[in-house]
């Protein structure tokens, strides 16, 4: 059945790479021709075949759709079985879903990116969009924190794009090594010193709940406006298509009207204990 | 022989029996109230015969108990335990299989009907609870395909509520007690010197060529007003009341107050109050293979909101305390289901009322809240 959303297709991993402790990156290719075209933020659900399904963002370039890539740390059954996956064998693969970065509000604006270890991950696919179209944009900014040195995500890339002159990063880990020479601190202390004017910036944040609390207030501090914060957030997800209630966050369903949403709309529901 | 679509036609016992059998010559799979275990519940019927004939129901907080009637009605009781959510949405459902071979894999799903269903005795906060369900299911982006093979072409047979049940509170969420939309038939049980009837209004095509082929006279003025009567009288006699029309305000600004912290002193957290609602859609998803690994399998089930694992995130669950969960439930089915799904997500039939082992009533919670929270 074609229109059942809840069938996976069938997907063979082509390249798998470490990424980080616990992290690799799956680059997989859906048996039959590509998935829907993704937006950039947008998340697939992914099977490992008897053990079960998890909510996993596309990390790679959405002009390149056919080369479809995940980033995933094990952490439990579903993930880890994921990453063990070699060249050649079969998960199942059911997406894209949700609604992805503003990407179109953009343009002609300061894009400042606030990510968190893995949070970098989903915000991959939004940074390929920019620095492809690096004219229509104004500054951009990345500002990356990861709890240490050896977590630092796509790492190869980073060292890369700061060799071009177009785009700010700053690292920061939460703890050093003898080895490390950059920041130390969390993510939110780089805001003060980033170039960028907060009047006309676009801000997109990922990482874990309370570093985009904690994210979106320095932003606000700072200057931006809510309506110009945007936020990924997680809660479990068993269906990805607004079907089986497990991500609500109070009116919202995360998988049908985020995972990205605006700030004004989470302010208030955030801060909720147990919400 | 057309039926003109307002005339009321009076249907006898006979004939309801012939409608019933016509149902089940065209191959539906009937189902109906029925008499079983000390409940009325939901069961496939192959006669009037398997109908709760002078049976009738006591409900209150936490209680339920079957009680005979003085009379012989078909439809003498409020609604029972189970919704028609067991049929359309049912509780335990295979979405698809896989097998391996070599290297292949196939997945196959199998969502086609297998059967038609024709239901009969569905009350009117029961429409709307279908309605609401197909609005999940159906009218977002995307549709499950599994729900709609079991809806689609499904027949629904009303009855217009002649008993209010002791927790039924549907005339103050408008949804009841009389069927006004989405059915195919609603019958009316008249039951006076006359004999013993039901007065018979067509909602679409299929529920006019039925009835059409339904023995029947027209009704008489007499009797329209009879059953107008009947049905106005139910809604004068709810077993409970809540003022719906500020809820989701209301509880929204509430989130903070400390009567969550009391009933979560009180519940369970044993989730019958979701089973019961034919509202209440969650499921969660199981994964199981065979020993070899060849053949694996997705099912899914009902599921609850008030279970731990609901919300588990890795690191631990965003509703640790029964509190949040009761919340999250309660502000769900009042609140925020209007800003996910455009409507009440309660229809206020009463059954989480009478089927919670403590008694907790969703109608007293929402008053201790008004009476003393943030207005
Ligand atoms: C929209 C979205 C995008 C995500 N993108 C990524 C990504 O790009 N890379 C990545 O590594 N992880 C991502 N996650 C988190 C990932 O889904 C969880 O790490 C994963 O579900 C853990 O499952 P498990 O069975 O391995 O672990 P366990 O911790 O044993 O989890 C048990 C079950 O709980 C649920 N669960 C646990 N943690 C989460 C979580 N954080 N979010 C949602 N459900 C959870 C799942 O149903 C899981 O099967 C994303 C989550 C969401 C909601
Ligand atoms: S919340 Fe209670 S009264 Fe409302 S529809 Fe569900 S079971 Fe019926
Ligand atoms: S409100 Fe009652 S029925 Fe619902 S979970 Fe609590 S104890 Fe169980
Ligand atoms: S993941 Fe099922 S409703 Fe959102």
């Amino acid at each position: 059945m074609a229109d059942d959303p809840m069938l996976p297709r069938v997907a063979r991993v082509r390249r798998r790479r470490r990424d980080g402790p616990q992290v690799w990156t799956l680059e997989t290719e859906p048996e039959g021709g590509s998935l829907a075209a993704f937006a950039a933020g947008q998340f697939n659900m992914l099977t490992a075949f008897g053990v079960g399904e998890v909510p996993i963002s596309v990390s790679g370039d959405p002009a390149e759709p056919g080369r479809l890539l995940h980033t995933i740390r094990a952490v439990g059954p579903v993930s880890t079985a994921l990453t063990r996956l070699e060249a050649g064998a079969a998960l199942g693969i059911r997406g894209p879903f949700g609604a992805g970065w503003p990407m179109s509000e953009a343009a002609g604006r300061d894009v400042v990116i606030v990510a968190g270890g893995l949070g970098l991950a989903p915000l991959r696919p939004a940074l390929y969009r920019l620095l492809a179209e690096r004219p229509r944009y104004g500054r951009i900014v990345l500002l990356y924190g990861t709890r240490g040195p050896e977590e630092i995500l796509f790492r190869r890339e980073i060292e890369s794009w700061r060799r071009r002159l177009d785009i700010d990063i700053e690292v920061t880990v939460d703890h050093a090594t003898a080895a490390w020479h950059g920041h130390v601190g969390v993510v939110t202390t780089l805001l003060a010193r980033a170039g960028f004017d907060p009047h006309q910036a676009l801000a997109l944040v990922c990482g874990p709940e309370i570093m985009m609390r904690f994210a979106a207030a320095a932003l606000g501090e700072a200057g931006v406006a809510d309506e110009a914060i945007w936020l990924a957030v997680e809660r479990n997800m068993k269906c990805g298509i607004g079907h089986c209630g497990h991500c609500q966050l109070g009116p919202v369903l995360v998988c049908r009207d985020g995972p990205v949403f605006r700030y004004d709309r989470l302010r208030t529901l955030l801060p909720v204990k147990e919400m | 022989m057309p039926t003109d679509a307002d005339q009321l036609l009076a249907v006898t016992l006979d004939g309801l029996s012939g409608l019933i059998a016509a149902l089940i010559r065209r191959g539906y799979r009937v189902a109906g109230p029925t008499v079983r275990d000390g409940i009325i519940g939901y069961d496939e019927i192959a006669s009037l015969e398997d109908l709760p004939r002078g049976w009738s129901d006591e409900q209150r907080g936490g209680h339920y108990r079957l009680v005979r009637r003085d009379d012989e009605a078909l439809f003498g009781y409020a609604v029972g335990p189970h919704s028609w959510k067991r049929y359309l949405h049912p509780p335990l459902l295979q979405l698809w299989r896989a097998r391996r071979n070599g290297d292949a894999t196939a997945l196959e799903s199998d969502p086609r009907p297998r059967e038609r269903f024709a239901f009969i005795g569905v009350r009117s906060c029961e429409l709307h609870a279908i309605a609401i369900q197909d609005e999940v299911f159906l009218r977002g982006r995307h549709a499950d395909p599994h729900y709609r093979a079991r809806r689609d072409g499904a027949v629904l047979i009303a009855v217009n509520c002649a008993v209010a049940g002791g927790t039924c509170f549907c005339a103050s969420m408008k949804t009841g007690p009389r069927a006004t939309a989405g059915f195919d038939i609603a019958l009316t049980e008249l039951i006076t010197d006359e004999g013993h009837l039901f007065l018979a209004a067509s909602g679409t095509d299929i529920g006019r060529e039925l009835l059409a082929q339904t023995p029947h006279r027209n009704a008489t003025p007499e009797q329209a007003a009879t059953a107008e009567k009947i049905v106005d009288r139910t809604a004068q006699r709810m077993g409970r009341q809540m003022r719906s029309d500020d809820l989701h305000d209301l509880l929204l600004r509430n989130l903070d107050h400390p009567r969550w912290s009391e009933v979560a002193d009180r519940c369970l957290s044993c989730g019958n109050c979701t089973m019961v609602c034919p509202t209440c859609f969650c499921t969660a998803v199981e994964d199981s293979s065979d020993l070899t690994g060849a053949e694996v399998s997705r099912s899914r089930r009902w599921d609850s909101c008030f279970s731990v694992d609901f919300s588990y995130l890795h690191g631990g669950s965003v509703r640790q305390s029964v509190r949040s969960r009761y919340r999250q439930w309660m502000t769900h089915k009042l609140a925020t289901w209007h800003d996910q799904f455009g409507s009440s997500g309660c229809v206020g039939c009463g059954r989480c009322i009478t089927w919670c082992p403590v008694g907790i009533d969703i109608t007293e919670e929402v008053r201790a809240i008004r009476e003393s929270g943030h207005s």
